[in-house]
């Protein structure tokens, strides 16, 4: 396209940074969005690129939640102590506890996750297409059903997270930026990532298993190490969300299936699966549409959006990035000659 | 973690609980059997993998719960529930699927999955979500000293879904229109070749298969309970049992719904009331599992 790359990344990073002071009342609609981004973007590390899709990353978030709020907890008091106050009782934050519980906990949380994407992941990479969908959405459900049933964290009631010592828009602030954070890392990450042979072998594995499998490609592995890096990320946006959130229960918060669960991909679909722009894209459409809709179809704005999900699978599946490559191909580096001949160059 | 072995221990000591909570599980699964042949009909002819299956059963039930309130009787009501189903299906069908059976299998689970969540909430609004049923002044049988109890409702309930599963068999074995639907699950393109119109098949198909998820959730509000968000768990039931049994294999579908009643009936006993659900989902996983143990004997994989 015609703005050179460091010109466009400056921009937006100065968007990232200024967007806070700009739009202060939306502070915590555009830690949201950050939020989305993130989980779009590691859903479609496995869903979009390497052709796994997986219904239960959110199993990933609510983990990240409980964990971070484990170690934050556990670092200061007893946890069992704790949760039985439910919420109750004194027990009372420095500002450094605070602090190393959030910088920890997040960490932490991430690490956890790609253990258990470890382990999930050997389970389940057997199961292929909709029973991998099918299986990994049990996960999450099992998941969030148990975590509801221990009284250890909290049982159905959750946790209450330590407060922010000090003022309330100065910890907006800190959410939003940790967020964004870890989401500009993210994509420095996986634009790293994607010009490596890891994306050619996760590729492999989308477009044939059996004959990656065949060319001496250890699929396991790659599919493992891909779905524990995605999980890392999911788990320590799912920490930080547990400091954003400062009470959450297991059933709609944490292990929320149908919520942010289904909207990581249709945030993928939207944008365009298997490209590094199109989840975020796919991410900022999805949040304007769906808080238009909260905001004036209120009552009926789950019905909306579970339209909006059948709309987008139905008759917009290749997402805005896979329509434009339809209309305009030369902005994606593919030349179409004159026979109607499609001649793929090295695509974007 | 007391409680558990407690509940445990029960089973050892009153052998005759065991055959109680059998008695309980294979009512509920009769049930879960109707809803999964519905599954696998739909999973078999068209290549749909419906994960609004459960909320079919629950928009059935509603509607068999709302007539009820209106002072008709619930025997009618499962018959409207699979009349208004009939039409609810061939709406979804038109709308959604049918412009799904052509894409791959993963559209057609995320496009059936918008439609779960949509029926579940417009259930939520029209109903509210609060727990329903519809009460039947029947007699309670008790057996080995009150131990066992079997409400006639219930019995009658499972009664009403064998008879209509015989009937559903009998139409697919004798009609013409069951033939045509046998022909095109072998083989679709053969079928069109012969001079059927596989589209109305599939519209059919799926009207049916919407049809006798809505009499079976009919059937569940006399003897059970329904809410507007217990869908998903009757899906994941339907997706265990077919799993397990496989395509096309109704005596395994069958016994499969008993096995996944009865299990679920002891897991909620040993474990509580509050891992029901639970159980449901993790015996999802268990049978995947083991599904996955034998294709990777002949190295292959779930696909």
């Amino acid at each position: 396209m015609i703005i050179p790359k460091p010109v466009l990344y400056i921009g937006l990073l100065a968007l990232t940074v200024a967007a806070p002071f700009l739009f202060p009342a939306y502070m915590t609609q555009l830690a949201t969005l950050w939020l989305m981004i993130i989980v779009a973007m590691t859903w479609d590390m496995t869903g979009g690129q390497m052709g796994y899709n997986s219904l239960g990353n959110i199993f990933f978030y609510g983990t990240g939640m409980y964990v971070a709020a484990v170690i934050t907890i556990g670092m200061v008091y007893d946890v069992r102590e704790y949760t039985d106050a439910a919420g109750g009782g004194i027990f009372a934050f420095t500002e450094g506890q605070y602090f190393t519980g959030l910088v920890l906990g997040s960490i932490g949380a991430g690490l956890f996750c790609a253990l258990c994407a470890l382990a999930v992941g050997w389970l389940t990479f057997g199961l292929r297409g909709p029973y991998f969908a099918i299986g990994t959405l049990g996960v999450a459900i099992a998941a969030g059903e148990l975590v509801s049933n221990w009284e250890w964290i909290g049982a159905g009631q959750g946790i209450s997270m330590p407060n922010y010592p000090g003022e309330f828009d100065e910890f907006k602030l800190l959410i939003y930026f940790v967020f964004a954070g870890v989401g500009v890392l993210l994509f420095i990450f996986l634009n790293w990532l994607y010009t490596t042979r890891f994306r050619s072998a996760i590729n492999a594995i989308r477009d044939d298993e059996d004959k990656a499998e065949a060319m001496g490609l250890r699929t396991l592995r790659y599919k493992l190490v891909s779905w524990s890096m995605a999980a890392f990320f999911v788990g320590v946006a799912g920490g930080v969300s547990a400091f954003q959130l400062i009470h959450f229960e297991p059933l709609e918060t944490a292990y929320q299936t149908i919520n942010l669960g289904i909207f990581m991909v249709v945030c993928v679909l939207l944008g365009g699966k298997g490209t590094l722009w199109g989840p975020i894209i796919g991410a900022v459409m999805f949040h304007v549409i769906k808080e238009v809709t909260w905001n004036y179809f209120l009552g009926w704005q789950w019905v909306a959006l579970g339209a909006i999900i059948i709309v987008t699978v139905v008759y917009f599946q290749d997402g805005l990035l896979g329509w434009l490559r339809l209309k305009k191909p030369e902005w994606f580096g593919i030349r179409v000659t004159k026979k109607d001949e499609v001649v793929t160059g090295p695509a974007e | 973690m007391d409680q558990i072995i407690g509940n445990f221990q029960l089973l050892l000591d009153y052998p005759i609980v065991n055959l109680k909570i059998i008695i309980d599980g294979v009512m509920i699964g009769a049930l879960f059997a109707l809803a999964a042949y519905g599954l696998a009909l739909v999973w078999g002819v068209m290549n749909v993998k419906n994960l609004a299956q459960g909320d079919f059963v629950i928009a059935g039930g509603y509607i068999a719960w709302w007539l009820a309130q209106h002072g008709v009787h619930p025997f009618i009501g499962v018959v409207a529930a699979f009349v208004v189903m009939w039409g609810i299906g061939w709406v979804a069908y038109k709308l959604v699927i049918s412009r799904v059976i052509e894409r791959d299998l993963f559209t057609s689970l995320l496009a059936t999955f918008g439609l779960a969540i949509m029926m579940a909430q417009i259930m939520n609004l029209l109903f509210g979500s609060d727990t329903q049923s519809v009460q039947l002044d029947y007699a309670t049988y008790h057996f080995a000293d009150g131990l066992i109890d079997v409400p006639a409702a219930k019995l009658m309930g499972v009664i009403m879904a064998m008879s209509l599963a015989v009937g559903v068999i009998i139409f697919m074995k004798r009609s013409r229109m069951g033939q045509a639907i046998r022909a095109t699950s072998q083989d679709r393109r053969a079928a069109r070749v012969m001079g059927i119109d596989t589209e109305r098949v599939y519209s059919f198909t799926f009207s049916l298969n919407s049809a006798i998820c809505g009499a079976a959730g009919a059937i569940i509000v006399m003897a059970w309970v329904i809410q507007p968000f217990y869908g998903i768990t009757y899906s994941v039931r339907a997706f265990v049992i077919v799993t397990a049994a496989g395509l096309g294999n109704l005596p395994g579908v069958i016994a499969a719904g008993f096995g996944i009643g009865a299990l679920e009936q002891y897991g909620s006993h040993i474990l509580g009331i509050g891992y029901q659900q639970a159980v449901a989902v993790l015996l999802l996983l268990l049978v995947l599992l083991v599904r996955l143990m034998q294709q990777r004997r002949q190295r292959q994989v779930l696909r």
